[in-house]
C-alpha cells in the first residue's frame, strides 16, 4: 500500500517541480497531469490529497510570488510583469494578486519601498503568499 | 571543541539504488558498506575526501517502527525531507550537461547568483540537492533593492 503512495507523491512532485520551474510558461492541466502520470481528473484529486492545495492554487501563488518579487526589484510595469509570470489577462492577473495578497499590484509596489532593507533571502521565504482570502482578511481587521 | 561535520545523512528507500544514483551518477565513491545485522552502514564520499562522508539510510525496524517509516518515506516523495547536500564543482555548465545526458531530473538549470552559478536537482526518491560553482574571491551579498530578476527564481 505504502509503496504505491510514495510512487504517487513522486510523480506529483514532479508536476510542481514543473510548476516552480516552468511558471512563466502556459501550463495547463493537461500538460501537469502527463508529468504525473495521471488522468486529468485523478490529478487534481491527488495533488491537492498530497500537497494539501489544487495545482492550479499553487501555480498561481508561484506566478503572484514571482510578481512581488518583480514589482518590488524591477522598474517594469505591471503589464509586463503580468505576462512575464506567465497570466495571460492583465485582468485575471490583477485580480488574482489581490486576492492573494490583499493589494492591487500597483499599491504593492509602493508599500514594498519599505522592504528593500530586507535582505532578499527572507524577503524570498517570507514573502511567499500562504493563502487565497488570508491577506484580505487581515486587510479588514 | 567541535570543529569538523564527518557524517551527514539523506534518507533514501532503496540502498542499491541510491548507489547508483549518488556513486553512478554524481561522482561520490564507496566508503563502507557494512552488514550490521541490524541495518546496512552504508556511506559514501568524493574522491579525495573519506572523511567526509554521506550515510545512505533507509528508514524502517527496529529504529523506526513501520508506519513511522512510512512516514518518513512520504516525506521523503513529497521533497519534503531536507536537502542531501550542496555540492562544489569546477564547471557547473558540464557537470549539468553530463548529468542531464544520464538522465537525472534537475529543478532547475544553472544560473548565475552572486554567490556563484548552482542548478537544483533530485535524487531518484525526491530529496533535493543543489550542485554549483561557487564564485572566486570574497562574495559581497547585493543591495537587496539591485538584485537582478533571475537571482531568487
Amino acid at each position: 500500500m505504502s509503496r504505491a503512495v510514495e510512487e504517487s507523491n513522486r510523480h506529483m512532485l514532479r508536476a510542481r517541480d514543473a510548476m516552480d520551474r516552468d511558471y512563466a510558461k502556459p501550463l495547463d492541466i493537461a500538460t501537469l497531469a502527463r508529468i504525473a502520470y495521471v488522468s486529468e481528473a485523478h490529478f487534481i484529486r491527488v495533488f491537492r490529497a498530497t500537497f494539501g492545495e489544487t495545482p492550479h492554487r499553487y501555480l498561481q501563488r508561484r506566478r503572484v510570488e514571482r510578481a512581488m518579487f518583480l514589482l518590488r526589484e524591477t522598474d517594469r510595469s505591471v503589464t509586463d510583469i503580468c505576462f512575464d509570470v506567465g497570466f495571460t489577462s492583465l485582468g485575471t492577473f490583477s485580480r488574482t494578486f489581490t486576492d492573494i495578497v490583499g493589494d492591487p499590484p500597483t499599491t504593492y509596489r509602493w508599500r514594498a519601498h519599505d522592504l528593500r532593507a530586507v535582505p532578499a533571502c527572507f524577503m524570498k521565504a517570507w514573502t511567499r503568499p500562504s493563502s487565497f482570502g488570508e491577506a484580505r482578511s487581515r486587510r479588514e481587521d | 571543541m567541535a570543529n569538523k561535520i564527518t557524517h551527514t545523512q539523506v534518507y533514501v528507500l532503496d540502498q542499491d539504488e541510491a548507489l547508483d544514483f549518488y556513486v553512478g551518477k554524481l561522482g561520490f565513491e564507496l566508503n563502507t558498506d557494512a552488514d550490521l545485522g541490524f541495518m546496512r552502514w552504508l556511506t559514501v564520499n568524493f574522491p579525495g575526501q573519506p572523511d567526509v562522508q554521506l550515510l545512505l539510510e533507509k528508514p524502517g525496524p527496529p529504529a523506526y517502527d513501520e508506519a513511522t517509516a512510512e512516514q518518513i518515506r512520504e516525506l521523503v516523495t513529497k521533497g519534503a525531507a531536507g536537502m542531501a547536500a550542496i555540492i562544489a564543482v569546477d564547471d557547473v555548465h558540464k557537470t549539468y550537461k553530463e548529468l542531464v545526458a544520464q538522465g537525472v531530473e534537475f529543478t532547475e538549470e544553472p544560473t548565475e547568483r552572486f554567490y556563484g552559478t548552482d542548478c537544483g536537482l533530485r535524487d531518484p526518491f525526491g530529496n533535493p540537492l543543489r550542485i554549483g560553482t561557487p564564485k572566486e574571491g570574497p562574495i559581497e551579498v547585493p543591495d537587496p533593492g539591485r538584485v537582478s530578476a533571475g537571482d531568487w527564481s
